[in-house]
């Protein structure tokens, strides 16, 4: 069966250090971290990633005050993703889109906020509101999107822990490629900052990061490095298949070359580097690639102690020595884990580099962990390099959930 | 409490739960949905913060009581004097 080419037309991003792609990428080549305290409900000060964009580009203030922060996030990105497409919006058939979003977890926002708000009233359950359930639904961010562009098509949430982001361009370039639907705005989309069971759960587990320097604190690969620093964020982008996007003489950022899905069956939480090699294997596998031919790869790493490590011993028994043209980079240490946004935010950070070859950085590695040390690792400075033809993005998440994803430079 | 005050106290709740909208012409006399955009879910919010605020509670065979700012007015300042123990 031959499948369509589906390409990337446009990309729509707000991360703890850019609200756009271009300035998104401007601070990871200049080393801005954009990491701060912030008060978290029961827990006091803790580090987390937060976004700073203008929820009331795209949004009225009754949409902000009815709807979540996950789905106001998505509505933002999909918005701008639509304008940098160059899509007449007005002029697209809104039943053949369709809005496929990436989601870590959703819910626990508005329902902890309700715990909260009963407890000013003696547990009174008559003071729930009746925006809880509409709030709550696991399709809410995507169903805010909808409502917001008028779009009905198809439009739900992917449920797959930290590899979420990815999942949503993974099953958006499925779609396209049945003809479910003729455009995918896909992505993922994190709210997580507003939720302390988050922050809790992950203390509980020793794997909260601390510093006493907040850009200093997501720390990957660095042998001191302590745990995750919590973030919020989206990255959302249009997918067409080639014939679309080339029939509208639409710019293309890249092509989606290849891509893998599996799972661990091992652990609840602990990552399995079996697993993961053979996730990446089979991604490059279904490129119609070998490894030495992947020139970018964004790794997932989390800077927890075990995590990084074993994501590194999956990338060795991948690419080994003999990939002599492969650079390794990690995108947390400048906006901590952004979680269910964290693969569709990082793809986008390193997807400028088919134009200026730039390799970008991971960032905060003072005293690189040995255990991490792999060839090609891009370290604290951008790399100049003399081809980026390639980027293969991972993500994984609890459960044992592992993606894999392949961008290549577009050729005709 | 007079009825205008009590209009203002629903005008008050109105300018949170529908913060596009502009409320310095509203006619007392005509539906409030007619005048702005306020759906089902919204008077649900004018009943549940009606409750938060001030204590009072509005059972919904009453809630097309809230349809003007007349009518309001009419049907709660009754029940805010209750509760100050005012007739």
């Amino acid at each position: 069966m031959k499948l369509s080419r589906i390409v990337i037309t446009g990309v729509g991003l707000t991360a703890p250090n850019g609200n756009s792609l271009a300035e998104f990428r401007a601070n990871l080549l200049a080393g801005v971290a954009g990491i701060q305290r912030r008060e978290i409900r029961y827990m006091g000060t803790q580090l987390a990633g937060v976004c700073d964009y203008n929820s009331l580009k795209h949004q009225t203030k009754k949409e902000v005050r009815v709807g979540t922060r996950a789905g106001s996030i998505s509505i933002y990105c999909a918005r701008e993703a639509l304008a940098d497409s160059g899509l007449i919006w007005e002029a697209v058939a809104k039943d053949r889109v369709g809005i496929y979003i990436g989601c870590t977890e959703h819910g626990n926002v508005e329902t902890e906020n309700e715990i909260y708000n009963i407890s000013k009233f003696n547990y009174d359950t008559k003071f729930w509101s009746h925006y809880h359930n509409p709030r709550t639904v696991a399709n809410n961010p995507a169903g805010e999107a909808s409502l917001n562009l008028g779009v009905t098509g198809p439009a739900y949430t992917i449920g797959a822990a930290c590899a979420a982001g990815n999942m949503g361009l993974i099953h958006a370039t499925q779609m396209l490629r049945l003809g479910e639907v003729d455009l995918a705005i896909c992505g993922g989309v994190s709210e997580s900052i507003h939720t302390f069971g988050i922050f809790a759960g992950f203390k509980s587990q020793n794997a909260l990061a601390t510093h006493a320097d907040p850009l200093k604190a997501s720390r990957p690969f660095d042998k001191a490095r302590n745990g995750i620093v919590i973030s919020e964020g989206g990255a959302l982008y249009t997918l067409e298949r080639l014939d679309d996007a080339q029939a509208r003489g639409a710019k293309i950022y890249g092509e989606i070359a290849g891509y893998h899905v599996n799972s661990d069956a091992s652990d609840y939480v602990l990552p399995n580097p079996t697993r993961q090699a053979e996730c990446v294997r089979a991604a490059i596998s279904r490129a119609g690639l070998v490894p030495r031919d992947i020139h970018i790869v964004n790794t997932h790493a989390t800077a927890t102690p075990l995590g990084d490590i074993q994501e590194c011993e999956a990338i060795r028994a991948v690419f080994g020595e003999g990939c002599p043209d492969t650079s390794i980079n990690n995108t947390k240490g400048y906006i901590g884990h952004c979680m269910g946004a964290a693969g569709a935010l990082e793809l986008a950070g390193n997807l400028p580099s088919f134009d200026d070859l730039i390799v970008h950085p991971t960032i905060n590695v003072d005293d690189l962990d040995p255990l991490c040390a792999l060839p090609g690792l891009v370290l604290n400075q951008p790399r100049a390099v003399a081809k980026v033809d390639t980027i293969l993005n991972n993500s994984f998440g609890m459960l044992g959930i592992n993606s894999a994803l392949i961008v290549k430079r577009f050729v005709p | 409490m007079t009825k205008d005050e009590c209009k203002q106290v629903v005008l008050d709740i109105i300018a949170d739960i529908a913060p596009d909208e502009d409320l310095s012409n509203v006619k007392p006399e005509v539906r409030l949905r007619d005048q702005m955009q306020l759906d089902s879910m919204d008077f649900l919010d004018i009943v549940m913060e009606l409750r938060k605020r001030h204590g009072i509670e509005v059972p919904e065979k009453d809630y097309q009581q809230l349809a003007s700012l007349d009518s309001c007015a009419e049907y709660l300042t009754p029940k805010f004097d209750a509760l100050t123990g005012k007739s």
